[in-house]
């Protein structure tokens, strides 16, 4: 397998070589010429001469492997692989935009700013988990940020697909990962775990608001092991600014165990979204690192810790949207409603529940002059929702509330369940009025509409 | 070209149907099947089996021999009693073309980068399970082939070898392609067709497709009912009827 010189101007498969983007360490990235208003691409060649890393070629082959089998905006776009007995490369979008990398030399960046970071990069990594892949090298320079706002993750050379061989396991018997990142089950060898991402991202986002990476970067595996027992210094320690909301969620990325993380990177995104609605619990206050004994002790039970079981399905833990509308349903309704959800919330207790009532505004402009008005609606409906879900007994932590503003229901309704990742929506049906045949039905526009599973609930009546 | 790898059909009449149903119902028809042996042997309808098989080959298809076909023949050895049992059952019920048929089955086949071999390679006419990577090594460390496909283990596998060696083990999951990359070798283990042993009772084949290099499993639920019920009235071991339903 000679790898033939490549320069501007060489030409591959029918693919022109413009100009070198970008050497590192396991690859080399070129600029390939394009027509005006094409897509532009880029061709990665690894680099595979004698003496280079073993690893350059496996992760080689496994990006060649999981790239093609990737869709949607979160990831660049393939286009075309190299036969590997030939030339090896892979050709593929050259996201336009610039990394997170970029922004290092301007942290510590605002609390406000890291959720959004936060929150555009968690929608990123749920669309790649949904899709069996878990990324495993997340870190500031394997996210792009396109000219859009949308977030791609890019290099899938450590990345496992959960469905396919996973050739990188049973090469090496070190950990892969970069060190200030690397989740402490990534960094005892397993390799299956989505929520070993979100790990990745919350030291992300703790370097991002604090200026420091939580871990450090270490060098060595005794020193990457250090991150199974000694916990980091609070975020709020480094920066008084970060929010106790914020420090929660940071924290709670960074739990050893992954079962103690957000259960979905849609989850982890919903909290970023909403900073008012995260339960808080002893990690948002926390000022210091735990107690030189509770982490001398945690040292010595680390065995305990390692073992790390498999991480849940997306569909163990759903987010189920409720839309709750107190103008058609009378208390039958509404116990057919939660009697839905409680059935859907037993048999998934890691499950999300967003209860939404969307306040309707008669056309856009007339009800903005009356602000106050509008603001004590909106409250009031915000209290009606929380009654309504009191019957649920719902432990905090598990259910958000969300009064929207819209002039068609149908339509915020199916804005927020887009946005929001949900995976379940779950309303009433309006009751055989006139109000339906004039007004058509709001929960048939959802269910013809909806990206997800819409169950309509409707009270069982025997009359007639 | 397409091509459909079917093995250990068992005289299942009712698993075996199924699976040529799905086949036939595929948007691209298959250019090529390629059976990789135990026709005969636990299950009830034999002659039926055989002349399917016998029909697919007289129109192109590639059928080696496996341990059962062998012992329908008369050189059964090292089998246990449930097995051996079943055999002079279906040797009984054979007509003497369809013992002709299985007595002209070559034990293996090549055929461009693929070897086909009913149970290990190294040796095929020892029979050995293909169980574990230290197995599948063997395997394709004596094949010449590239792949290697095989039967034998009634439960779907994947084992992949780089040049330096090192062995990749893979359980597919049905109906995702796993591309068998070129540049490492690869054995499949195609799972059952009359009698599966994963835990799942549907009827396990797999496609392969020699341009993108991928091979997909399928998986097909079939009347065991039927099936089981024919066992029964045979007379044939009835663990051979129960074994039907938990895919054990």
């Amino acid at each position: 397998m000679a790898t033939p010189k490549l320069g501007p101007g060489s030409i591959v498969d029918g693919w022109q070589i413009d100009s070198q983007v970008h050497k590192g360490g396991m690859a080399t990235l070129w600029a390939v010429k394009t027509a005006e208003g094409e897509m532009p691409l880029i061709m990665k060649v690894p680099r595979l001469a004698e003496g280079e890393d073993p690893a350059a070629i496996v992760g080689f082959e496994m990006e060649q492997m999981i790239l093609p089998r990737l869709t949607g905006p979160h990831v660049p776009r393939f286009v075309a692989a190299g036969d590997f007995r030939a030339l090896p490369y892979v050709v593929m979008e050259w996201i336009q935009g610039k990394s997170l990398h970029t922004r290092l030399p301007d942290l510590p960046l605002t609390p406000e700013e890291v959720a959004d970071i936060g929150s555009r990069a968690a929608t990123a990594l749920d669309a790649l988990h949904r899709q069996q892949v878990v990324h495993l090298d997340v870190k500031p320079s394997n996210i792009m940020v396109r000219t859009s706002g949308e977030m791609a993750l890019i290099d899938f050379g450590l990345s496992h697909h959960l469905q396919l061989p996973d050739l990188m396991d049973e090469e090496f018997r070190l950990p892969y990962g970069t060190a200030p990142y690397m989740a402490p089950e990534q960094v005892l060898g397993a390799r299956s775990e989505p929520r070993s991402d979100l790990f990745a991202l919350g030291s992300l986002m703790y370097f991002f608001v604090t200026g420091t990476r939580p871990f450090g970067d270490p060098q060595s595996l005794k020193g990457l092991k250090k991150r199974l027992w000694r916990d980091p210094v609070p975020p709020r320690r480094l920066n008084t600014g970060c929010p106790p909301w914020l420090q929660e969620i940071i924290l709670r990325c960074l739990e050893v165990n992954p079962e103690n993380r957000h259960p979905t990177a849609a989850q982890l995104a919903l909290d970023l979204r909403t900073p008012d609605q995260v339960p808080l619990t002893a990690r948002a206050e926390r000022m210091d690192q735990d107690g030189f004994v509770t982490a001398f002790k945690r040292r010595l039970e680390v065995d305990s810790i390692l073992t790390v079981k498999r991480g849940p399905a997306a569909g163990d833990a759903p987010i189920i949207m409720v839309a709750v509308d107190f103008t058609t349903t009378g208390d039958a309704a509404a116990e057919a409603m939660r009697a839905m959800i409680r059935q859907l919330m037993i048999s998934m207790p890691r499950a999300r529940l967003a209860c939404v009532n969307v306040l309707r505004l008669r056309r856009i402009g007339l009800d903005t002059t009356l602000d106050e008005d509008g603001d004590h609606k909106h409250l009031q409906r915000l209290i009606e929702l929380r009654h309504w879900a009191r019957p649920l007994e719902l432990p905090e932590g598990s259910v958000t509330f969300h009064v929207l503003e819209a002039t068609k229901p149908a339509d915020a309704i199916l804005d927020y369940a887009r946005s929001n990742h949900i995976d379940h929506i779950v309303m009433g049906a309006r009751e055989r009025s006139t109000m339906r045949s004039l007004l058509g039905s709001v929960s048939g526009e959802v269910a013809a509409e909806a990206p997800c599973t819409v169950t309509v609930v409707r009270a069982r009546t025997d009359e007639g | 070209m397409q091509i459909a790898f079917l093995t250990d059909i068992h005289s299942n009449r009712e698993a075996l149907s199924a699976v040529l149903a799905h086949v036939a119902a595929r948007p691209r028809p298959v250019d090529r099947f390629v059976l990789l042996g135990d026709y005969v042997g636990y299950g009830a309808d034999p002659q039926w089996t055989i002349d399917t098989i016998a029909d697919l080959v007289s129109k192109g298809a590639i059928a080696i021999r496996g341990n059962h076909d062998e012992a329908a023949i008369g050189a059964a050895h090292g089998m246990n009693a449930m097995a051996a049992s079943a055999i002079d059952w279906t040797n009984r019920h054979l007509d003497k073309a369809s013992l002709q048929f299985l007595e002209r089955l070559p034990l293996t086949a090549i055929d461009d980068d693929r070897l086909y071999v009913h149970a290990d390679a190294s040796a095929p006419d020892r029979w050995l399970y293909v169980m574990d990577g230290e197995a599948a090594r063997r395997s394709l460390e004596a094949a010449e082939t590239r792949l290697v496909f095989s039967g034998h283990v009634h439960v779907p596998g994947i084992y992949g070898l780089s040049n330096i060696g090192k062995l990749t083990p893979f359980k597919p999951v049905p109906g995702v392609a796993v591309p068998l990359l070129a540049q490492r070798r690869w054995l499949a283990l195609v799972g059952s067709v009359g009698q599966p042993r994963d835990g799942d009772p549907a009827a396990a084949y797999a496609i392969y497709d020699t341009h993108t290099a991928e091979i997909m499993f399928q998986r097909v639920p079939y009347d065991v009912d039927k099936a089981a019920e024919k066992i029964r009235a045979a007379g044939l071991p009835t663990g051979l009827a129960s074994r039907l339903y938990a895919g054990r």
